[in-house]
């Protein structure tokens, strides 16, 4: 043992040069943070996400300018790299990796411990043109997080997206509403408890002018 | 603004302004769309005039909305790739490689060198295909019939190409996960010198008729202005960020694919304005063409798919004859290729900007989540902004300019 390790700790994971600029500048703010398959993620809390995009955006090592893209992954409170070494044909088992009867059904796996939903993050930097993914847990019975368009006007949109689509409701945006479907629509549809082929009727209109007669022609 | 040469622009505007106050008339609400003549994409654009001058805008989006997103997650990862297609339906297989690439890198296959070769021929037939609708089209809103003619000729040239392809002409499908669907055919460089020199031509007699064209120039030029630094905020890409004077394209930052050893040039603007973007959109379609000829001449000989069993098909000749190839086509057919644990963020240059594909996997074979990064939707994010303060007959060009696609957009 002491031969093949020559003294160094075998547990603790190189960080990536960009993950160790981003620990050194964010400190305590990052909860975990990860190199998988060519990219680097991190995970802040939901309180801080501000701050910390902030420093990464402001940092002249750092500079992520460009925010790419803002989006919610629905994990159902599993672990960010779920439940592995699952036995595939254990039938007895609810494991998420059995395969469903029919083509469509959706096998879901049982609700985890951590909280349900994760804000994602992508940034990249114009001048250093690195990449990084910056992840939020946000619970189920409370899905509010702070708005970042006070950093970039361009995740105004996203975040109604994210709104319109997962239900996270972003605190301090300036203009929270629906983006694709219409304000009448009930649920919000990337969930997974949103069945694919729960289809609704056009829900009645009720903004203005709903209720005034059929004009006649 | 501060330009000299603007504020002469804008002192009629704001003697307009003063009338206004003087005979109190509220501004009037114009519904631009959601399907009019003079956009390209369905899209509705809410407009508060004061005479000519836009005061107030609201874009509103989503009428092509189709669950791109859910889709996937009910789908294997290889039942995904024709949803991939319809996203920008005007260069489809730059959908198709990013998808793909996407599912690869999550996969950790390394495509072989002839695929990769043959993926940036069909990629930037693509491309030349969407640059060519796009600056024909936007010409055409602008009242000059004459080059949307030629250019969609030419684009129907590359179509041709893509036909000869891959057998089809819009809905390709052409790439695999760790392949492409078929080798080019016999004859294909040849073909494809042919039609690409046919299309050169078109496209500059169209150049000829658009760029020193007064009326087209004095509606494009110094229209849809945004600063480089806005530009990087809102997220924009693409030919709009280069005609920005930021040299930020993916092929150049992040070389994938063969773009590594390709010589090309990046084009760049520096006014920012539509007529920038329209100009770096005509200074790529001559680099194209160059790439896709370097492309016959550097491309090797080999396989064009990925000998991995996870995600390959096998010929119907050897499922027929050996146990193993059954095996797997069974598997794929019933259980999809089984992804491992993770998640990926790739992009590639689209046509219209970054174009990327984050796919989250939890181990099965359908892709937990699958979220495109669509160029569109963040570059016509800011299109209120740059409009609002302008003249309603501003809002064409620029619309015409960021070049939104409804499909892509909306997803």
């Amino acid at each position: 043992m002491t031969a093949d390790n020559n003294g160094e700790t075998p547990s603790a994971p190189t960080l990536s040069p960009l993950l160790q600029i981003v620990t050194d500048r964010l400190g305590a703010l990052v909860i975990e943070h990860k190199s998988a398959l060519g990219d680097d993620r991190i995970h802040v809390a939901r309180e801080n996400v501000v701050e910390a995009l902030r420093i990464l955006r402001d940092d002249p090592a750092l500079a992520f300018d460009l925010l790419l893209d803002v989006t919610t992954v629905d994990y159902l409170g599993q672990p960010d790299d779920f439940e592995t070494n699952l036995e595939v044909w254990d039938k007895n088992r609810n494991v998420m990796r059995r395969q469903p009867q029919r083509r469509h059904e959706l096998v879901l796996p049982p609700r985890g411990p951590n909280p349900r939903f994760a804000v994602v993050y992508h940034l990249t930097s114009t001048t250093h043109l690195h990449v990084m993914r910056v992840k939020c847990r946000v619970p189920e019975d409370d899905p509010v997080i702070s708005s970042v368009t006070s950093l970039w006007p361009g995740a105004n949109w996203l975040e109604r997206e994210t709104f319109d689509l997962y239900g996270i409701r972003f605190e301090g945006h300036p203009d929270l509403r629906r983006i694709y479907l219409y304000e009448e629509f009930i649920g919000h549809p990337l969930r997974k408890d949103y069945a694919k082929h729960g289809e609704q009727p056009i829900q009645e209109y009720v903004g203005p002018g709903a209720k005034e007669p059929r004009r006649p022609h | 603004m501060s330009d000299p040469e603007q504020k002469n622009l804008v002192a009629p505007t704001s003697g307009n302004a003063r009338a206004m106050e003087e005979l109190h008339t509220p501004p009037m609400r114009l519904q631009f769309g959601p399907s009019h003549p003079a956009t390209h994409g369905t899209v509705k654009i809410t407009l508060d005039l004061e005479g000519e001058q836009v005061v107030w805008s609201d874009v509103e989006v989503g009428y092509l909305h189709r669950g791109f997103e859910k889709e996937c997650e009910t789908g294997y990862y290889y039942q995904n790739i024709p949803y991939t297609d319809r996203l920008n339906y005007s260069s489809p297989i730059l959908n198709n490689v990013g998808y793909c690439m996407a599912v690869e890198k999550l996969f950790s296959i390394v495509t072989p060198p002839r695929c990769d070769y043959l993926r940036v021929i069909g990629g930037e037939l693509s491309r030349l295909a969407d640059h060519m609708m796009c600056v024909g089209a936007s010409a055409m809103e602008l009242a000059a019939f004459t080059p949307m003619l030629y250019l969609i000729e030419a684009r129907e040239l590359m179509l041709d190409l893509t036909d000869a392809l891959c057998g089809a002409r819009v809905t390709t499908n052409f790439v695999r996960i760790g392949g492409v669907s078929a080798d080019m055919p016999e004859g294909f460089a040849q073909f494809a010198r042919e039609r690409l020199d046919k299309a050169m031509t078109l496209v500059e007699d169209a150049n000829k008729l658009l760029t020193e064209n007064p009326v087209f120039r004095r509606r494009m030029e110094g229209t849809g202005y945004l600063s480089p630094k806005e530009l990087v905020a809102w997220g924009v890409t693409g030919p709009m960020l280069r005609a920005g004077g930021v040299a930020y394209d993916i092929r150049r930052v992040h070389p994938y694919l063969a773009y590594g050893d390709l010589d090309f040039e990046v084009p760049i603007g520096e006014h920012s304005d539509n007529f920038d973007r329209y100009l770096v959109r005509m200074a790529e379609i001559p680099q194209c063409r160059s790439i896709i000829l370097q492309c016959f001449e550097k491309m090797p000989e080999g396989p064009v798919d990925a000998n991995d069993p996870r995600v390959r098909w096998p010929g119907k000749g050897r499922v027929f004859n050996r146990m193993e190839e059954l095996i797997d086509q069974f598997k794929l057919v019933t259980e999809g290729g089984m992804a491992p644990v993770g998640e990926v963020y790739h992009a590639v240059e689209a046509a219209n900007g970054e174009l990327g594909f984050y796919i989250v996997s939890d181990g099965t074979g359908k892709p937990w989540k699958c979220r495109c990064r669509a160029p569109s939707f963040s570059n016509i994010s800011p299109l209120s902004k740059m409009i609002t303060g302008g003249q309603l007959a501003d809002v064409v060009p620029t619309f015409g300019m960021i070049n939104m696609i409804g499909g892509e957009c909306d997803r």
